[in-house]
């Protein structure tokens, strides 16, 4: 059991009762109500031993199964912790365990459950209260260097079902890691919803790159809700890449940057198909002295897909500066892309804000240029469309990075 | 290696080239002169065969083929490269990648690395193409891509303007080697037309036919250095004698 205090309990709980039915500023409006609960999945010992379509649906979400290139790795199915490693050489650096174990062994946890995430935001956030089912707790220790990817995996194999997961992951002063998620779910899985709280601290001088990767559905809905507090000299990097589609997806991920030279940087590669709406954007609040944040997105919108690219940048310190920057192009006449960048400049007259945002056809010149090099029409759009979903801003490992490119390659020669 | 018949080109509905024929045989290093908005641009496309250049009559050969009507990328396989006077940058793709597309296959890397240390652009292999480069940067690159792509027939569309005096020899040795002038006259393959507006390059490279296009037509050929002298005292202004 957790040892959260049965008093804050109970006032997280009154919060997310009260704010059970509390609809979401942005996205669609979803009846949890209709989803099931999962049942129990069994532990295993070896990633190898999971089912060869979960395998296959980890890797697509960007998880090694050989572990090979990676410092530890978490995975959760449906509601069920299976399988939590740390390779021995990153014993002593980094914990890694599920968020359920984590609250019974560190009471200190308390105070940061619920911290950088509201409870009461909204509907999604009350449920995941109300009905936990774990989430990881990654805590990189102070002082140590991680030089190899944390992997977490967050799956669904049954149909119809609702997974909720609070995460929790601790940068401690003076570490630096690389985090990859890769949510994803079984072949057979075409319904459902995920709920995902994501908590980050990082402390003074830690710098975490972290990388969400999803891999969803059709008829899947997707609501994350992301809150990082970061301290003094600390940096954020958040990237998040979609390229398969989705029933819905909302999420506005929030940096907080208290401390002083603390940085946040917000990624999102995004590929619209099918039908999927896709409301993605991300906040930066500059609290601390010469605090600085970038927020960069890039989307495609292709089929009869809709992408809302929001920014929203608030100065808080005078001396704070940060830049948005948000494009998109529409393959498709079928297609929505709104691009809602907003600058707030709040009582801090001399911190710089700034951002440029285009949606546009990538220009004919530029593909009549690569055609005078040999390329045919297609493989000129295929190499700029490649360059314009940038890879190298995401500051990823090269492994990764090429892997990232290759999924993009994939997703648009499936789209062409 | 490429002949031009009679030809007509229009840009965005008006008629630039007027009935330009031209012969360019292997190994001939051809110069075209000419005052601004003469067509010498719009000549070099139309080779290249860039859609916005749309022929209205006439024929471009090039090696016995005729390519009035394929894509740029048929020409660029068959052998004809260009050099842009204005190239357009492309961000996310990579000065390298370009070098890759270029090479087709032959590719690797020590190539593209020797081609950029010769360029004096290895540290713009890996930023985006053209993407803030200079006016001189923008000429290497496309220098470059074209020794990647070792085309037999090279357009160069004023190769040195822009260019300071210390980078115009370097363009000129790049340039020599693209048209094989260390070979012997007899032995070599490739040829070139090289748009000048200054006359500078031809300090550097040796031409062997010059042409003045204007208005749309080629209206004198002669021995390069006549021509540019001519070009040099009078202007173009007696010129328009011969139109
Ligand atoms: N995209 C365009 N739209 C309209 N007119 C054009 C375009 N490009 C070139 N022209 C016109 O074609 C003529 C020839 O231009 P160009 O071939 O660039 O000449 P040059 O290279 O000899 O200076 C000029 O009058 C120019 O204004
Ligand atoms: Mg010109």
């Amino acid at each position: 059991m957790s040892i959260i205090s049965p008093s804050r309990k109970e006032e997280l709980r009154k919060l997310a009762e009260l704010a059970r039915y509390k609809v979401a500023t942005y996205g669609e409006d979803i009846d949890i109500s209709v989803f099931e609960e999962a049942e129990e999945v069994k532990e295993i010992d070896e990633l190898s031993k999971l089912p060869p379509e979960i395998q296959d649906a980890a890797i697509s979400s960007g998880i090694d199964i050989t572990e090979k290139e990676r410092a530890g790795s978490f995975v959760q199915v449906d509601h069920s912790v299976i399988y939590q490693k740390i390779q021995s050489a990153y014993r002593g650096q980094i914990e890694i365990m599920s968020i359920t174990d984590a609250l019974e062994k560190y009471p200190e946890l308390e105070e940061y459950w619920w911290k950088a995430v509201r409870v009461d935001q909204d509907k999604y956030t009350a449920h995941a209260e109300l009905y936990p089912m774990h989430g990881y707790f990654i805590r990189v220790l102070p002082g140590q260097k991680v030089d190899r990817a944390i992997q977490a995996c967050l799956l669904l194999q049954e149909n119809a079902r609702t997974q909720n997961v609070h995460n929790i992951i601790m940068m401690e002063e003076g570490s630096s890691a690389q985090i990859i998620t890769g949510c994803s779910i079984a072949p057979k899985v075409n319904e459902g919803l995920h709920i995902g709280i994501s908590e980050f601290y990082i402390k003074k001088n830690a710098k975490l790159v972290f990388t969400m990767i999803h891999n969803w559905a059709d008829g899947f809905h997707v609501r994350p809700r992301s809150g990082a507090i970061v301290e003094s000299n600390g940096i954020f990097i958040n990237n998040y890449i979609l390229l398969k589609p989705v029933k819905s997806i909302q999420s506005f991920p929030t940096a907080i940057l208290e401390g002083e030279n603390s940085k946040a940087m917000f990624n999102s590669l995004l590929y619209g198909l099918k039908d999927s709406k896709i409301d993605v954007g991300s906040r930066i609040i500059l609290r601390g002295k010469n605090s600085s944040g970038e927020a960069i997105s890039r989307a495609i919108v292709a089929d009869s897909s809709q992408i809302y690219a929001r920014g929203t940048l608030i100065a808080q310190n005078d001396e704070s500066k940060a830049h948005l920057d948000c494009r998109g192009i529409l393959f498709s006449n079928d297609g929505i892309m709104y691009a809602i960048p907003e600058l707030l400049a709040d009582r801090a007259p001399n911190s710089i804000l700034s951002h440029e945002a285009a949606i546009g056809p990538i220009a004919e010149e530029e593909i009549e240029y690569l055609m005078t090099r040999g390329l045919s029409k297609e493989e000129a759009v295929s190499l700029i469309t490649q360059g314009f979903m940038d890879v190298e801003i995401l500051g990823l490992p090269k492994h990764l990075e090429d892997y990232i490119r290759r999924m993009i390659e994939l997703t648009q020669k499936e789209s062409m | 290696m490429l002949t031009i018949e009679d030809l007509h080109v229009e840009v965005a509905g008006s008629p630039i080239l007027k009935g330009v024929n031209l012969e360019i045989k292997e190994g001939e290093t051809h110069v075209l002169l000419g005052p601004n908005g003469g067509g010498k641009t719009t000549l070099l496309m139309s080779i290249m065969g860039l859609p916005r250049y749309k022929v209205t009559r006439g024929k471009i050969y090039f090696k016995g083929e005729d390519i009035t009507n394929l894509p740029p990328n048929e020409r660029a396989k068959l052998g004809i490269g260009i050099m842009f006077q204005k190239p357009p940058s492309i961000r996310g793709v990579k000065l390298y990648q370009i070098g890759e597309v270029s090479l087709r296959g032959k590719e690797d890397g020590d190539r593209i690395k020797s081609y950029a240390e010769l360029l004096n652009l290895i540290n713009h292999i890996d930023r985006d193409l053209n993407y803030g480069f200079s006016g001189g940067e923008l000429k290497r690159s496309e220098l470059f891509q074209l020794l990647c792509q070792k085309p037999d027939l090279v357009l160069l569309d004023e190769p040195e303007s822009g260019v300071d005096l210390d980078n115009i020899s370097l363009i000129g040795t790049v340039i020599n080697e693209l048209l094989n002038k260390e070979d012997k006259v007899k032995s070599r393959k490739s040829s070139g037309i090289i748009v000048t507006h200054t006359g500078y390059i031809l300090e550097y490279v040796n031409a062997d036919k010059g042409h003045v296009l204007m208005d749309g037509k080629i209206i004198c050929d002669g021995s390069p250095r006549d021509l540019f002298e001519e070009v040099k005292k009078h202007g173009y202004g007696r010129c328009t004698e011969c139109l």
